[in-house]
């Protein structure tokens, strides 16, 4: 079973990194927007996936990033890339802040305050607090990432572009994956399952509560910065309260908690509408169909989580049964 | 010497005491029943012991340190682990997992060095997998360790919830009803894992409606109705002590 599995994630692998070769331009920045969902969602799934939190604000914090890369750099100059940490970093104390205080609310309750939260945000950039954010018309002209002096324009030429984006969503495959199976990740699903035993297991659940939060923003601020990147001109519109529901439906709809899931989830949510173009008003109605059914048949996700095995389980099976 | 020491706790729910004035010391070493009638509030003390409410009023000290209003997940760092009256195991998750939860408090790897997959943090895991595996094999339940724990029969759930409070390394632990809906050989067995476990040199402190249970195991025991403290002795004490027998029995003026 879990040979098979591994020879499914290879070949899927192997297909996402030659696809751009066969295909053109436009399919290839679908294939980009795919995978910066995908990152979107990976970091979503850290807070709503292994914490079991109802965070629908999730595109606030992808805002912060994107917004703190175009300001610094269109003022600045200071290359894209090296704000990425900061983009990361600004995010993530903007998550400590607002979250600090409502991370003791439960479901509806937590769901309700971050899209307040998710909607404040963009009416400040609408609003182009400070002067800096350029109000409803957003910022222009934002520098293209450079790697050795190469630059990687993600309009004219996205195949470079993809390439970026998959380096980092493979390297955040792996970091996430070792995070869920670890001391950390353990504690969140624990909190997620039941807060009261966590609590008195001797876990400090509203602590991880609030890293699980910036740590999803870090890296949503991050991803924030490969976007401003890519399309070198944001504006509020992209960081509505439908972003964070698209992001929440990746997560729901893959499979909370499941890293192959979120994964399927971008790849169905923002990949397939761009495939049948030609059902572009049937879209959400299918869509809502298709939520509808999931939530009825496999509530848990098309690809929910695997139970982990640890190196000592089978040893310890082979001792009782000899 | 007292591990830990209970002065005059009182808590509220409303305007209902469920808790007025108990003090009681327990010793180190023994194993102390505390035991009454349903709604005595044996169960509120125990939330209050391990942070679960606040308390109104009173003091509780723990090694002769103040752990009044401590948060939970803390009281457990200092070693007074506990299991629920209604079963609270993770439930979708393995066995293994669960004990591990409580491992955690003993464990110390941060998320950025499970990233970077440091030796050091390498080195923790395993270390807290065998330690989880050991506790696993104390309550009998090593070949279970792959399971869920929701697929456990009751009576190994409970064993479980022992398990797991026992990976958090504790001075005291506290068992909320461990033999509640567990048949008599499984409570038989309860007795001698009490029984291992204080020998361990671990203070045990637990409600139980199982008389049987209550006299065999305690040395220790103190009687609370209506939230209060109504009797504390020694178990053959106790059975003779009219005061409690009226509060299990009734007394024959609440006939009249």
């Amino acid at each position: 079973m879990i040979d098979l599995r591994m020879i499914i994630y290879a070949a899927v692998s192997v297909c996402w990194l030659v696809a751009p070769l066969f295909l053109g331009n436009y399919h290839t920045d679908v294939l980009n927007n795919i995978a910066i969902y995908a990152l979107l969602g990976l970091s979503l799934n850290i807070i709503l996936g292994y914490g079991g939190m109802f965070h629908m604000g999730h595109a606030a914090f992808f805002a912060i990033g994107a917004y703190a890369t175009a300001i610094i750099n269109t003022s600045y100059g200071i290359p894209v890339l090296w704000l990425l940490p900061l983009s990361g970093i600004l995010a993530g104390v903007f998550a400590l802040v607002v979250a600090r205080p409502i991370i003791h609310l439960r479901g509806d309750y937590l769901l309700i305050v971050t899209i307040g939260m998710v909607e404040i945000v963009r009416i400040a950039l609408v609003n182009n607090v400070f002067g800096l954010t350029g109000g409803a018309n957003g910022i222009f002209g934002i520098a293209s990432p450079t790697i050795f002096g190469h630059q990687i324009n993600g309009i004219v030429n996205p195949k470079h572009y993809f390439y970026l984006l998959t380096a980092f969503l493979a390297f955040t495959i792996t970091v996430f994956y070792l995070l869920e199976h670890s001391r950390f990740g353990r504690a969140l699903k624990f909190l997620s399952s039941d807060s009261v035993a966590a609590e008195g297991s001797g876990i400090d659940t509203s602590g991880y509560k609030l890293a699980a939060f910036v740590i999803g923003a870090f890296w949503a601020g991050m991803v924030g910065n490969l976007y401003a990147g890519k399309i070198t001109f944001i504006s509020p519109e992209s960081f509505s309260f439908w972003e964070s529901v698209v992001m929440f439906m990746i997560v729901i709809l893959g499979g909370a908690g499941s890293i192959p899931g979120v994964l399927l989830g971008a790849f169905l949510i923002i990949g397939l509408p761009e495939y049948f173009h030609g059902l572009q008003q049937y879209r959400l109605l299918i869509f809502g169909f298709a939520l509808v059914a999931m939530m009825i048949f496999r509530p848990q996700g098309i690809l929910p989580p695997k139970q982990h095995t640890y190196a000592t389980d089978n040893a310890s099976e082979k001792k009782v049964s000899s | 010497m007292s591990l830990l020491r209970v002065e005059n706790v009182v808590k509220f729910f409303g305007g209902l005491m469920a808790v007025g004035d108990v003090s009681f010391d327990v010793p180190q070493g023994c194993v102390f029943g505390l035991i009454g009638p349903n709604g005595a509030g044996k169960t509120t003390v125990f939330n209050l012991i391990t942070g679960n409410y606040n308390l109104d009023k009173g003091k509780i000290l723990y090694k002769d340190e103040e752990i009044t209003g401590m948060p939970t997940h803390r009281v457990v760092t200092r070693g007074i682990a506990r299991t629920f009256q209604n079963i609270r195991l993770f439930s979708n998750m393995s066995v293994l997992e669960n004990v591990l939860a409580g491992c955690h408090c003993r464990m110390s790897a941060g998320p950025i060095s499970a990233m970077l997959r440091l030796p050091k943090q390498r080195a923790e895991e395993r270390a807290a997998v065998a330690r989880a595996i050991e506790e696993l094999s104390f309550a009998g339940l090593e070949a279970q360790a792959g399971n869920l724990a929701r697929n456990l029969s009751y009576g190994n759930q409970r064993l479980l919830e022992i398990a797991r409070a026992l990976a958090s390394n504790p001075g005291l632990i506290i068992l909320d009803e461990p033999a509640g809906g567990m048949n008599e050989y499984e409570t038989t067995s309860l007795v001698n894992l009490i029984e291992r476990i204080r020998k361990r040199g671990i203070t045990i402190m637990l409600i139980e409606h199982d008389m049987s249970l209550v006299m065999r195991s305690c040395e220790h025991i103190v009687v609370l109705e209506h939230g209060r403290k109504i009797a504390e002795g020694i178990p053959s004490v106790i059975k003779s002590d009219p005061r409690v027998i009226e509060a299990y029995l009734g007394s024959d003026e609440d006939d009249i």
